[in-house]
């Protein structure tokens, strides 16, 4: 840790091992619930295709827009703190968190419109993982807001970097989400 | 020896050794009671000699695990316990507690008793009072660990150790709420029974383990706390939602099918990583340090962990595959190896090392030590394939075919014929363990010295 030599092997990672090893823990999870998703859709392709159906596309397509965007804020955030421009910093970190927010309330719409015809995870093996899938994603979103919070309380370079990392996971799983589940 | 009151952990090692040669000897009995299903039927019925031989499993554990706990902890936060007598105390009333139990059983005393009563639910069976015992005993050790650890150095090893020692305290307390509910009774009953042996049972695994590593292959502490700390979260990430494997049944929503086959299937990873963790150590370590018979234990430990706990967990996880193969032989397979692997290895592995320190001695016996490590592991892994066997016989005849459970029984007898015999080498090999650790010698024996017994 001490040598000054470039770090090599797992030490030449960005921000914290921990952050990594759940990212990729996570990236495990979320892939094989697709697999699953995917493996189940070949039994049954027509209802599958019938569920899906009565997806809101749009809605879905919107949030990858604001999530994206969010992400581009949390890189930017970072950018910041490392030249030490503290409060652009807080400030980008705080447009990401507004951004997650706007997402949720897209997905809280979302799961309403569900509600209200009815569409529970019971109704097709198609919902179960809809709403397995989704809302487990969902549930990282708010992790991500807090730990979003949290960094641009105890904002440097370092803290920063690992809670941009946590929130590009949250991206990345989303925008294999959206294809996946709502599209194909 | 480096502090006075690591003199604490001989006791509990003394203890759970009775226990851990009472257990087996009961698992013998049981191993006969499948071949002969009349054996013993009036004296100990099969049910209650069942409970004995889990619950005396359980309870050696725990207690092999405060041993080890009252040994490593002095040495890692360089101070002496907290209070000598208070250690005393808790074993005093562990043993106590564990005594009511075996007599409540077997003379079936207080029937019906709220308090006094037996409880019946399948390895929480102990009566109220004894409940009440076990917290009262947790709270002291909490409490004397803890206060060592706070005036002390705070090391990743006491911090993951007490994470996981604070965790089996709190979720036992679940063993107080017994909903009339079968399905919601069970629900809670996973919260002790999956979340301690997958969740706070492998922090502590991980943790004596780290202890081990760092004593015997002399690796920086630096390099050893790394690979704890990702070992501590990856069981927990797995190991939490992963109960979920025990909800596929019990009538909760079926989503807990695939929450459970997910992220239970994940929880070969920190068996692996435990694995490679124990041999990378070793591979970079460069003390030669003479308690070979710890190391082999150490290294055995975390192989047949990967081995019982991973592989044959994943074996029977998924729940398509769980559909057919639930409560068959297949469990019998699984649930054997996994223990012994993980946790009745730890347990020799911290007593093959910390016996010879606790009794001012060199390692000795390490021929007889190291053999009865092999005596229990090839005895342990042969029951495994053999109820491996007898399982997927089972699960054809039975769940596949549908005959009837007692006629495929009948058709399984030469399977559990065998299983007896392995049953007789893990004895032996627990006797010879237990003697291998007490028996005082006078001198050290050197390997190839001439003229003397390498016993």
């Amino acid at each position: 840790m001490s040598e000054q030599t470039a770090p090599q092997g797992i030490d030449a990672l960005p921000g914290d091992l921990m952050m990594w090893v759940l990212i990729v823990s996570e990236l495990l999870v979320f892939g094989a619930g697709l697999a699953a998703f995917m493996a189940v859709r070949v039994t049954d392709p027509v209802g599958f295709a019938e569920a899906q159906g009565h997806l809101n596309a749009t809605a879905a397509g919107i949030n990858t827009v604001v999530l994206v965007t969010s992400g581009w804020f949390a890189a930017l955030a970072l950018r910041c703190s490392e030249t030490g421009q503290i409060g652009r910093a807080r400030g980008l970190l705080g447009a990401a968190m507004v951004l997650g927010l706007v997402f949720l309330v897209v997905k809280w719409l979302e799961y309403v419109a569900k509600s209200e015809l009815g569409i529970t995870f019971e109704t097709h093996d198609f919902f179960l993982f809809y709403y397995m899938l989704t809302g487990f994603h969902a549930m990282h979103v708010i992790a991500g807001i807090v730990i979003l919070a949290l960094v641009a309380w105890k904002i440097s370079p370092r803290n920063t970097e690992v809670g941009a990392a946590f929130w590009h996971m949250v991206d990345l799983v989303w925008v294999l989400l959206f294809p996946i589940i709502y599209l194909l | 020896m480096k502090y006075q009151t690591q003199k604490i952990a001989f006791a509990y090692f003394i203890v759970a050794m009775a226990l851990f040669a009472v257990q087996v000897t009961v698992g013998l009995v049981l191993g006969w009671i499948y071949v002969d299903g009349n054996f013993l039927a009036e004296l100990i019925p099969f049910n209650i000699a069942r409970m004995l031989h889990t619950n005396s499993l359980v309870v050696w554990l725990l207690l092999g695990f405060f041993g080890a706990a009252y040994f490593l902890v002095p040495e890692e936060s360089e101070r002496e316990i907290h209070s000598e007598k208070l250690a005393y105390l808790q074993l005093l009333i562990l043993v106590i507690g564990t005594a009511g139990v075996v007599v409540t059983y077997l003379f079936d005393i207080a029937q019906g008793n709220f308090l006094f009563g037996k409880e019946g639910r399948e390895f929480i069976e102990q009566p109220k009072w004894v409940k009440a015992g076990i917290v009262v005993a947790a709270l002291i050790f909490l409490y004397n660990i803890s206060m060592t650890v706070l005036k002390g150095k705070k090391t990743a090893i006491t911090n993951i150790l007490l994470l996981g020692l604070w965790g089996i305290a709190i979720l036992f307390l679940f063993s107080f709420y017994n909903p009339a509910n079968l399905a919601l009774d069970k629900m809670y009953w996973w919260y002790i029974v999956h979340l301690w042996v997958e969740g706070t049972w492998e922090l502590v695994m991980a943790s004596i383990l780290a202890f081990l590593m760092l004593k015997l292959t002399g690796v920086d502490r630096e390099v050893v706390e790394k690979w704890l700390y990702v070992l501590a979260a990856l069981a927990l990430f797995s190991g939490i939602l992963g109960t979920g494997h025990h909800y596929f049944w019990i009538g909760t929503p079926g989503y807990w099918q695939w929450i459970g086959s997910i992220f239970s299937s994940l929880e070969v990873v920190p068996f692996f990583g435990m694995m490679a963790f124990a041999f990378v150590m070793v591979w970079k370590g460069r003390r030669d340090h003479p308690n070979k018979a710890a190391l082999l234990w150490s290294l055995g430990c975390a192989t047949l962990a990967f081995f019982g706990a991973g592989v044959w967990g994943f074996l029977h996880t998924l729940h398509g595959v769980n559909f057919y193969t639930h409560g068959t032989q297949i469990t019998a397979a699984h649930g054997h190896l996994a223990f012994f692997g993980a946790y009745v290895a730890l347990n020799l592995a911290i007593i093959s090392y910390a016996m010879p320190i606790l009794r001012g001695r060199d390692p000795y016996n390490q021929v007889l030590n190291m053999g009865s490590f092999w005596l229990m592991a090839g005895g342990m892994t042969f029951m495994t394939f053999t109820l491996t066997f007898a399982g997927t016989v089972q699960t054809h005849l039975q769940r596949v075919n549908g005959e009837g459970f007692m006629d495929v029984q009948d058709q399984l007898w030469i399977f559990y014929v065998m299983r007896f015999g392995t049953g007789i080498a893990v004895v032996l090999g627990a006797v010879l363990f237990i003697y291998a650790v007490l028996r005082p010698r006078k001198e050290l024996i050197e390997a190839g010295v001439s003229g003397t017994p390498a016993e």
